[in-house]
């Protein structure tokens, strides 16, 4: 009985995390230094537990919990088990280089533990409150594990760059929020949504005002353009391990709270916030795309890679429909586990203190360890969008949700910049396999991370040909 | 409209009331205190101006009132200025809602213990912003030992107020005294006995007297934050710094020794005795005794050493504490008598 | 209008007046230090404004925890700090046309919304006017553990990883401070420290 209620109801992956998290804080605390794989073990199991429960939820029914600042829906499910797989395999890339690099290790698992924690929480919260305490509790350790590795200068300053910005726009979407709450007089997401549907043209200029601010704080944590100014720093400037983590998982929630806050909570602002998200697409795929063409650094254009990313799957959301907003979450599954393969590359690649952070540190890694580097051209080629990767069937639904809602000039203009933005991906595999490399030993990994980062680049690929499973997966989340 | 400018005036007269006799007890407390502490160390005291030697409060007022303000040319003179204000008015602005018997508070307001509490927190201020605009390193350096410190024991003296406030269920002084009333046992000094004792570790600790007073240190950094005050301000940092030492004892009185209620209440033969006593003594006999403790505390121990300070507040009463608001809670829950009722 | 309301009138603005008022001295102060005693007095005119609505627990919790504590560290640490007033002060100058362009922008956008042609006031509820046995205390610890204990239990766990990030940032292991053990030193006996040494007399 009490087996029952605790499979179905919908809390439960965040609280066994939380325990488990709890536990992991002080076993942390007692073990000894050798003994850190401990911790290593219990934070994935703390994972996996998750994963597995939020499987055997999936089927419940939507409901409102904790008063109605709680939801369980499909997108919730999706998303959860998808943030919690990613970091799976995130603390599996990341173990080695941490390990290396005297970061301290059990402060890494917690705090992504603990991040994740927030992850959960604000993809499921349905109120203005807990979605902000969800989103303060997924960024609040992202700041401290980019200033983890304490004798690094330059983590210390992409940490305070990412500190700054990020306070900045939880300061923006916190006044926006209070506006909203000003003009509905309500925290909750469902009561938002019925109070906006009939309001008085006073309330709703100050719901748009406060809109305004609102999606600039979510821009601003999406790293979208314009306001994306911290994102190149904080991926070049973060130890590899922190910039995988900060580059996967958290963006799949920040899309959560666009669906919380834009679709779920304003569905009569739409022609608003629609004009609004036009901009930021357009920003970002332009400027993504060309900036990243110059960079000679790696983890930087990849930064400026995930900006144009992020700018396609906004014109999933822009198209308002739920085809869009399905194709927009399969963009950033899709993304999140392309990026997830291309920084883990760089983490595994990154040994004994040599830092893999250059495109010419790439050079003929064919030649190092050919199974790696076709790993990587999969992922390249997904990200440039190229059949049959995950990376184009992704590309072709927001595509297509855009041309379902009558924008074909938006389209020829992503269409035309995705073009101009495989060159620098394709760069990438050309300096795999067609240059000389400069140091010659080969690359060896341990089996199982070999095992993952295949798992992780053949998904890309597997995905790219039968993408109807995660396809009908997204559609069912923004069923109707 | 006449009746409103009555009431304030009935305020202000209220207010001068409590004011010019906490002064004066100011003035004799440190008389008291030079007495006290001579007879423990086996001198005499003062004993040279008035009959033995009671006028000689009233000469160090006037000596302090007549010297001369120097306020030093590489100070920040605005704030120089500010900071003995900025450690008298809270000082001063606390006595607003203390009871000193059954209705007799110049406000009874809901949450008095977090206003309390409040208030003290501000003392810190006067000290900070006097050790900075000074512009010494001796200040300075007392300054920053102040601040350090009050954050410390604020947080210790919280948790016993929290205790408090789940014994007794209200934040307001007036029903906090009277949830104790039955005598002596029934006060809360008894099932609260470890918040008591950090209540007033942290008190003392909170006005800096010794043996905590590294933020003075007269044989370190000479006299701390005050060192470069003279005349009427550095009265005013002497001041508040008794009133200070009133107001801890009157708190502790008031949370945990019954406030103005009667030791012998309900004790057959001692009780009727004693109940013509009107409660203000009772009150003003308590804080007398927390007084002599001061005294006490302070001709006895040596001055701590700052880690040991910081050890003392972190590593001792925060954990204590912290344990006992949870056997308090518990106590409440399971509404053991005759506390908890 | 009587003497109360007046008085209510009188007390709200001063407030509110002193509010922005130190609001905008904490940012164009040139001394870091006064920068903070701006800020707390802002904290205190708040708390003035928050105790006039009749919530005197945020009001007073407000004093206790953001000038009581947040404050005074943040004092002890700018007092600390030799920060350059002058090379602060040239780029303040170079950004200030900029930011006075986006202040006054939204200056006129906020006035503009929620000026009485766009919001009419009554569409609002307001709070006061509470009975005399009202505190604001119990009514806010009774929605707190009920319909808010979800976002109350995650401020918690806030908290919990704000303790967990500043430590990992900050401590370097046991072995690198310089403090006294008392255990040992009382352990110490007198033949470890020092040896008496029998010297030999000059006697010829």
């Amino acid at each position: 009985m009490l087996f029952e209620t605790i499979l179905t109801y919908p809390a439960t992956p965040e609280i066994f995390l939380l325990g488990m998290t709890c536990i992991v804080l002080l076993a942390d605390l007692f073990i000894k230094q050798q003994e850190k794989k401990i911790t290593y073990w219990l934070s994935q199991f703390a994972l996996v537990g998750t994963a597995v429960l939020v499987l055997l939820l999936y089927n419940v029914p939507s409901t409102l919990l904790f008063n109605g600042s709680f939801i369980w829906d499909k997108t919730a499910a999706l998303m959860q088990f998808a943030i919690v797989a990613i970091n799976f395999f995130i603390l599996i890339y990341a173990r080695e280089y941490i390990r290396e690099r005297k970061i301290p290790q059990g402060e890494y698992y917690l705090l992504s533990l603990f991040s994740v924690l927030g992850m959960l929480v604000l993809v499921s919260a349905y109120s203005l409150l807990t979605l902000y305490l969800g989103l303060e509790l997924l960024s609040l350790p992202l700041y401290a594990m980019v200033a983890l590795q304490r004798d690094s200068t330059e983590c210390a300053e992409a940490a305070m760059k990412y500190f700054v910005t990020g306070a900045l726009a939880s300061g923006m979407l916190l006044y926006g929020l209070s506006m909203f709450y000003g003009a509905t007089q309500s925290l909750n997401i469902t009561e938002i949504a019925q109070v906006t549907s009939n309001l008085s043209s006073g309330q709703e200029l100050m719901l748009i005002f406060g809109l305004v601010f609102i999606i600039a704080g979510v821009v601003f944590k999406l790293g979208a353009a314009p306001f994306h100014m911290w994102v190149p720093d904080v991926y070049q400037g973060a130890p590899t391990s922190v910039t995988l983590f900060v580059g996967t998982a958290p963006k799949i929630a920040a899309l959560a709270m666009v669906v919380r806050l834009l679709i779920e909570g304003t569905p009569a602002l739409v022609h608003q916030w629609q004009e609004v998200l036009i901009l930021i697409a357009v920003l970002s795929i332009a400027l993504g795309n060309v900036v990243a063409i110059v960079q000679s650094n790696l983890k930087r254009m990849l930064s400026y890679s995930a900006i144009a990313h992020v700018g396609y799957m906004s014109l999933g959301l822009l198209a308002a429909t739920p085809d869009g907003y399905a194709s927009a979450l399969f963009y950033m599954l899709a993304y999140a586990l392309m990026s997830l393969g291309a920084f883990g590359m760089l983490v595994l690649l990154s040994k004994s203190g040599a830092e893999v952070d250059k495109i010419g540190d790439l050079r003929g890694l064919n030649t190092r360890n050919p199974w790696l580097a076709f790993m990587l051209l999969l992922v390249m080629f997904s990200m440039a969008g190229i059949p049959p990767m995950v990376g184009f069937f992704a590309k072709l639904g927001v595509l297509e949700a855009l041309i379902g809602a009558h924008m074909v000039w938006l389209a020829t203009f992503a269409l035309v910049f995705a073009i101009i933005g495989a060159y620098y991906y394709l760069n990438v595999v050309k300096v795999m396999y067609f240059e000389e490399p400069e140091i010659q030993y080969p690359i060896v990994n341990r089996p199982i991370i070999n095992v993952a980062i295949s798992v992780n680049c053949l998904m890309v690929l597997w995905l790219g040909m039968f993408p109807s499973g995660l396809i009908d997966l997204c559609r069912a989340a923004f069923a109707m | 409209m006449f009746n409103d400018l009555l009431l304030i005036l009935w305020i202000i007269i209220k207010i001068i009331v409590i004011v010019v006799p906490l002064l004066l007890g100011v003035a004799y407390l440190t008389f008291f205190e030079r007495k006290v502490i001579g007879l423990m160390q086996s001198r005499i005291g003062p004993n040279r101006v008035g009959p033995w030697g009671l006028l000689q409060p009233i000469a160090d007022v006037l000596k302090l009132l007549t010297k001369e303000i120097i306020i030093p040319s590489a100070s920040n003179r605005y704030l120089f200025v500010i900071a003995p204000m900025l450690t008298i008015t809270p000082a001063l602005a606390a006595w607003a809602v203390i009871p000193f018997s059954q209705g007799m508070a110049l406000a009874n307001i809901n949450a008095g213990v977090l206003y309390l509490f409040a208030l003290g927190s501000l003392s810190v201020y006067g000290v900070l912003v006097a050790g900075w605009a000074s512009n010494s390193k001796y200040a300075f350096l007392g300054a920053m030992r102040a601040a350090a410190q009050t954050i410390s024991y604020e947080i210790a003296m919280g948790f016993s107020f929290v205790g408090i406030l789940l014994a007794a269920g209200s934040m307001n002084l007036q029903d906090i005294v009277l949830k104790q009333q039955g005598g002596f046992w029934h006060w809360y000094w008894l099932p609260l006995l470890p918040l008591f004792v950090t209540y007033w570790i942290s008190g003392v600790a909170e006005t800096n007297r010794l043996p905590f007073d590294v933020a003075e240190g007269e044989s370190e950094i000479v006299a701390g934050f005050h060192v470069e005050y003279s005349g009427i301000t550095f009265a005013l940092f002497f001041l508040a710094e008794y009133i200070n030492m009133i107001m801890v004892s009157t708190i502790a009185a008031l949370l945990f020794l019954g406030g103005w209620l009667s030791p012998f209440e309900g004790i057959p033969l001692l009780g009727p005795l004693f109940a013509w006593v009107p409660g203000i003594i009772w009150l003003f006999l308590k804080i007398g005794g927390f007084l002599f403790l001061y005294i006490w505390l302070r001709a006895t121990f040596p001055r701590y050493r700052y880690d040991q300070i910081m050890r003392l507040g972190w590593k001792v009463l925060i954990p204590v504490t912290l344990v006992w608001v949870v056997v308090v809670s518990l106590g409440v829950e399971f509404k053991i008598a005759p506390w908890f009722i | 209008m009587n003497l109360a309301q007046i008085f209510t009138d009188l007390v709200f603005f001063s407030f509110a007046a002193i509010l922005v008022g130190s609001a905008l001295m904490t940012i164009i102060s040139r001394n870091p230090v006064r920068s903070a005693l701006f800020l707390v007095l802002a904290f205190f005119a708040a708390t003035g404004l928050w105790i006039l609505l009749e919530v005197e627990f945020l009001g007073l919790i407000l004093i206790l925890v953001y000038v009581g504590a947040v404050m005074t560290l943040f004092l002890f640490v700018v007092m600390t700090l030799n920060i350059d007033v002058e090379e602060q002060r040239s780029s303040f100058v170079r950004y200030l046309p900029f930011a006075i362009v986006i202040v006054a922008m939204l200056v006129i956008l906020m006035v503009y919304v929620i000026s009485p042609g766009h919001l009419n006031p009554s569409e609002l509820t307001t709070t006061g006017g509470q009975p005399v046995n009202y505190s604001n205390t119990t009514e806010l610890g009774m929605v707190l553990y009920t319909d808010y204990a979800y976002p109350f239990e995650l401020a918690g766990i806030l908290l919990l990883v704000a303790i967990i990030a500043a430590i990992s940032l900050t401590f370097h292991g046991k072995g690198n401070n310089k403090t006294q053990n008392p255990d040992q030193q009382i352990l110490i006996r007198r033949e470890d420290r020092i040896r008496m040494v029998k010297m030999q007399g000059d006697k010829k």
